[in-house]
């Protein structure tokens, strides 16, 4: 019998769903029993770090300053100088692509000092005319790719500059163009070290999974701490949450890459350097770009969030429009931030993709043919926009800059169309709503309550067992440990109930979709669009009539999450699938198989591998949701780190909960990686 | 950790500093040139009295920034001299964490407005007009019109829709146990104050009773609000402060918060800033250009400066 358990793991399951079903028929609900709830020991660690960061910051090497402001001595802390100081680098290159196209002083001011910019008024840096910014982007455009990418970029910008969302669009594009290289080079840097030394990958893992499971809101405060309010601190949190899946990315490319190519670069006579730039990142471009491209999205979706402490343009007029509960003007800002973001993938793409003709022989002319195209705009945008200013006397020169919020709009139309949906659907979907909190998610909510930690722990310890021995039973173990020993575990419970809900719903879809869509090509393009577009759309919008249809309740914060984590589930099915070689179907249906036979035994299992990672995604995102989540309001761990904004105890409460939410992810990952690597070997992928 | 303190790195400092301030030219008695900061939050009548009092420190000479930054955290900010100043503290919005940063050190009061402020729970008019619970505002009423509040997840209670618990923590469902209505009636957290507005929106659409958290001065007094009135705050009645809770909540204050250097490095925006205050009318007027007559913010601070020129001027002493 024994023997035949061994063998058979559904039956190991079966015993341990037993053996977890008695344990919580067993132990009793009582807080002073430890099989309940195990006492909370680590309470005093939020503390601990609050008083160190505080310590660090604030009394660690004292330093006397002379502030000409008050004329006094100011003793400021090492630290604190050193990534002020960063800050401002960082800041001043913001500042510096920002004042190119809206003009200002601050550029100046950092070479001359507030002093002599206030006393020379003049120095003021012009702002380009926004005919010539949208001319210049065009030409990019049509240089890099041809006609319909450079129709694509004007489309953007005479979208944003007629909606009057031209100052707040550039201050946001400026965020980004400084946010988004920095993460890609940081990324691919990372990517090739991890690539090149197994003990750094191994060390690397679970920290990109922090980085980019943590809610941004729990490093909220200790970024603004360190750095500063501004659009800096704003940069760096976005790096920190955009890194992750390039360096993931560059990694998956360069592993999957035949040892053939490297060899064959070894025998052309390439040193290390060469090998890495010439050869395995050209070679490894696919999954590079998919980075790129991930980076660019999760740049953008962090517009809104990056505002709160700071970053200008959007996202933060994004907040303002939802609070006044403006939902066409929010949709409308929504819509420059989605195109924003296509617009510079579709860039970056095709700058990669374009291949250098190295045997043309050209003229001056021909070959600096783009850069003359772009004098003459330049030229004639200045001539028009003082033109211009002949025309619009009152205040306002359309051909220079379009005042904020002056352009046409069409909130009204956009309003009219969220009543029409709630006046349409509201009724039906009451009845949804009710069926759906009543039978199911206050079922499931109190079932997960009412686990004893005891059994908690035999479940997911026994599904780490059994999936990979002791050492993964142990590490997730040891998750789970940190969890139960802060005084938050019921708190993670639900946080755990809302999660586990969204990624089962939504791998469903994102499966599903991605696999009908990836049947042909049209339809291929066509949803990685809709992913590009639900990815950066910002939540907060589908928020509010969320709310409007279904209430301040987890029916809503559910659907948040849902839609936001279809994207990976999705993305990842239809990139592999697609990227299952063509040979392999043809020798499919040599063998006689059926589409559905073929779908079955041969793309299903070969695009495996990025399966699993489109699942460990969904968790990822469903648990970076969770935040979301707690502004419509919850009662978990989100709800916690939101309140942390305003804690005494802010910094450390913050990052414990940031890390108890990273550590349920760690610990799902870690299951389905062990397995995911299993099914790899045994399909012969790996 | 003093032991690396290094005397070297001190009078390299004070060198360069000193020449520094040689350079500059000595004393000033001026404002500095530096640019004050100002926070943007995300609701209308704090942003376009940013672009009032930022205009009116331009007037003055000043340079002005504005920076967007989270309500709640912005105190901290302040604290270590990102933000300058902070004009809408809201005492039971904002009062914990405007006085957490002030023990830490670095924050200072710089006044009141003029204006009372009220944070209460309460029904939109029509509620009361509609008669879904006979008797409001006067919270004995509550005693017998739950049915009419209830929601799915809210276990047949009728139900407070409460802000973030990180406003006002246990307050409420601490009242709601005190009056003796813990039966009858449950608080469930919201998320923010979208959710509030949301909530107020969808229940008008839907005709259904609903019991929200809010606040006045705010725009959404236009539409009509009634806050309950439950038995009168007196000090100490409250939980927290070792109350039995079953009070309502006191007319609170409107402040006025500043970094510690403000008034040292610029002294006449400072003593301007230290005489502003507003009163609920005014606060109205400002949000109302936005929320009602659709101007944009900074348009908004620049119409209400022209209009009331006497108002500001006086307390810039122009």
């Amino acid at each position: 019998m024994i023997t035949t358990i061994k063998e058979r793991k559904y039956l190991q399951f079966l015993l341990l769903l037993v053996v977890f079903y008695l344990l919580c028929l067993i132990v009793p609900p009582s807080d002073s029993n430890i099989l309940w709830r195990f006492p909370p020991l680590l309470k005093q660690l939020p503390i601990i770090i609050n008083d160190s960061v505080n310590y660090l910051l604030f009394d660690w090497w004292l330093i006397d300053v002379w502030d000409p402001d008050i004329e006094e001595f100011e003793q400021k802390p090492l630290v604190n100088l050193i990534t002020r100081a960063f800050s401002g680098v960082i800041l001043f290159m913001i500042e510096f692509i920002r004042e190119i196209m809206l003009g200002g002083v601050k550029t100046i001011v950092t070479f001359s000092g507030w002093e002599w910019a206030t006393a020379n008024p003049w120095a003021r840096w012009p702002a380009l005319p926004w005919t010539v910014v949208a001319g210049g982007a065009t030409i990019i455009g049509y240089a890099l790719k041809g006609p319909r990418l450079a129709l694509f970029v004007f489309f953007t910008f005479a979208y944003i500059a007629l909606f009057g969302q031209w100052e707040p669009s550039m201050e946001t594009l400026s965020f980004v163009l400084i946010a988004a290289p920095v993460s890609v080079l940081l990324g691919l840097a990372l990517g090739v070290w991890a690539f090149r030394s197994r003990r750094v990958e191994t060390i690397m893992n679970p920290l990109l999974n922090v980085a980019q499971i943590v809610p941004h809101f729990s490093y909220l405060i200790p970024v603004m701490i360190f750095f500063g309010i501004g659009d800096h601190a704003g940069a760096i949190a976005t790096v920190i949450f955009a890194t992750p899946p390039m360096v993931r990315l560059t990694l998956l490319g360069l592993k999957k890459l035949p040892p053939e190519v490297a060899e064959a670069g070894l025998m052309s006579g390439c040193n290390n350097r060469q090998l890495l730039l010439k050869v395995l990142i050209p070679t490894a471009r696919r999954d590079i770009l998919i980075g790129v491209n991930q980076v660019i999205m999760q740049c953008l979706a962090m517009v809104v969030i990056a505002s709160l402490i700071g970053a200008k343009g959007l996202g933060n007029n994004l907040l303002i429009a939802l609070n006044g509960l403006r939902i066409g003007l929010a949709l409308e800002l929504g819509v420059c931030i989605v195109l924003i973001a296509i617009m510079l993938d579709r860039l970056s793409l095709a700058w990669a993709n374009k291949q250098t003709d190295y045997f043309a022989d050209l003229s001056f002319v021909q070959r600096n043919k783009f850069s003359l195209i772009f004098g003459v705009v330049f030229v004639a945008g200045i001539i028009l926009a003082y033109i211009g200013s002949f025309f619009f006397k009152d205040g306002f020169n359309y051909l220079y800059l379009i005042p904020h919020n002056k352009g046409i709009t069409t909130q009204d139309f956009w309003q009219s169309g969220v009543d029409w949906i709630w006046d349409t659907f509201f009724y039906s979907l009451k009845g949804f709503n009710e069926w759906l909190i009543i039978d199911v998610l206050v079922p499931v909510k109190t079932a997960y309550l009412g686990m004893p930690v005891i059994a908690t722990f035999t479940l997911v310890m026994g599904v780490g067992f059994i999936v990979g021995g002791t050492r993964v039973a142990l590490s997730v173990g040891g998750f789970l440990l940190f969890i139960a020993l802060t005084e938050w575990w019921d708190r993670a419970l639900i946080t755990a109930y809302l999660v586990s809900l969204a990624v089962v719903i939504s791998s469903i879809i994102g499966i599903v979709a991605g696999t009908l869509c990836a049947q042909h090509p049209v339809t291929t393009r066509f949803i990685l669009t809709v992913c590009d577009t639900f990815q950066t759309f910002p939540s907060f919008i589908y928020l509010i009539p969320v709310m409007m249809l279904f209430g301040v309740t987890d029916t809503s914060v559910l659907i948040a999450i849902v839609v936001y984590t279809t994207v990976p589930a999705t993305r990842y099915t239809v990139e592999g699938l697609i990227s299952v070689p063509a040979a392999l179907h043809d020798a499919g249906s040599m063998s006689g198989v059926n589409r559905i036979q073929r779908y079955f035994s041969i793309e299903l299992p070969m695009s495996f591998p990025h399966l699993a990672l489109g699942v460990n995604q969904t968790v990822v995102f469903a648990l970076s949701m969770v935040i979301i989540g707690a502004l419509i309001g919850t009662d978990d761990l989100g709800q916690l780190i939101l309140g942390s904004l305003s804690d005494r105890q802010g910094v450390g409460n913050g990052l414990i909960l940031g890390l108890c939410v990273a550590f349920i992810g760690l610990a799902i990952d870690q299951i389905i990686r062990t397995w995911a690597n299993q099914r790899k070997q045994a399909l012969g992928l790996d | 950790m003093k032991l690396f303190k290094s005397k070297s790195i001190r009078t390299l400092v004070i060198a360069s500093s000193v020449s520094l301030l040689s350079a500059t030219g000595a004393v000033k008695a001026a404002d500095s040139t530096a640019p004050i900061v100002i926070p943007i939050h995300n609701w209308s009548s704090q942003i376009v009295m940013a672009y009032v009092i930022g205009g009116m420190f331009e007037a003055m000479g000043s340079n002005v920034e504005y920076v967007p930054a989270d309500s709640q955290a912005v105190y901290e900010s302040i604290r270590n001299g990102d933000v300058t100043i902070s004009h809408e503290v809201w005492k039971s919005s904002f009062g914990k964490s405007f006085y957490n940063a002030m023990g830490k050190g670095g924050v200072i009061d710089a006044g009141t407005h003029a204006a009372l402020t009220l944070e209460e729970m309460g029904v939109p008019t029509w509620v009361i007009e509609k008669d879904l619970c006979p008797g409001l505002p006067n919270w004995e009423a509550l005693k017998d019109c739950h049915e009419n509040f209830t929601t799915p997840d809210s276990g047949g209670k009728g139900r407070w829709l409460e802000g973030p618990q990180s406003w006002h923590g246990e307050l409420m469902p601490e009242r709601i146990e005190a009056l003796g209505l813990s039966d009858k009636w449950v608080v469930k957290f919201a998320g923010g104050a979208d959710a509030l507005w949301t909530e107020l929106a969808s229940a008008k659409k839907e005709g259904r009773g609903t019991i929200v958290f809010n606040w006045t001065p705010n725009f959404t007094d236009a539409d009509g609000f009634t806050f309950i009135e439950f038995p009168p705050y007196t000090e100490g009645c409250r939980k927290a402060d070792g109350g039995d809770g079953s009070c309502g909540s006191p007319k609170g204050w409107l402040k006025k918060a500043a970094n510690y250097k403000f008034p040292k490095t610029h002294p006449a925006a400072y003593t301007a800033y230290s005489q502003v205050s507003f009163t609920t009318t005014q606060i109205g007027q400002m949000a109302a250009l936005v929320d009602t007559d659709k101007m944009d913010h900074k348009d908004a601070g620049k119409k209400w400066l022209a209009d009331n020129e006497a108002v500001w001027k006086s307390w810039a002493g122009m």
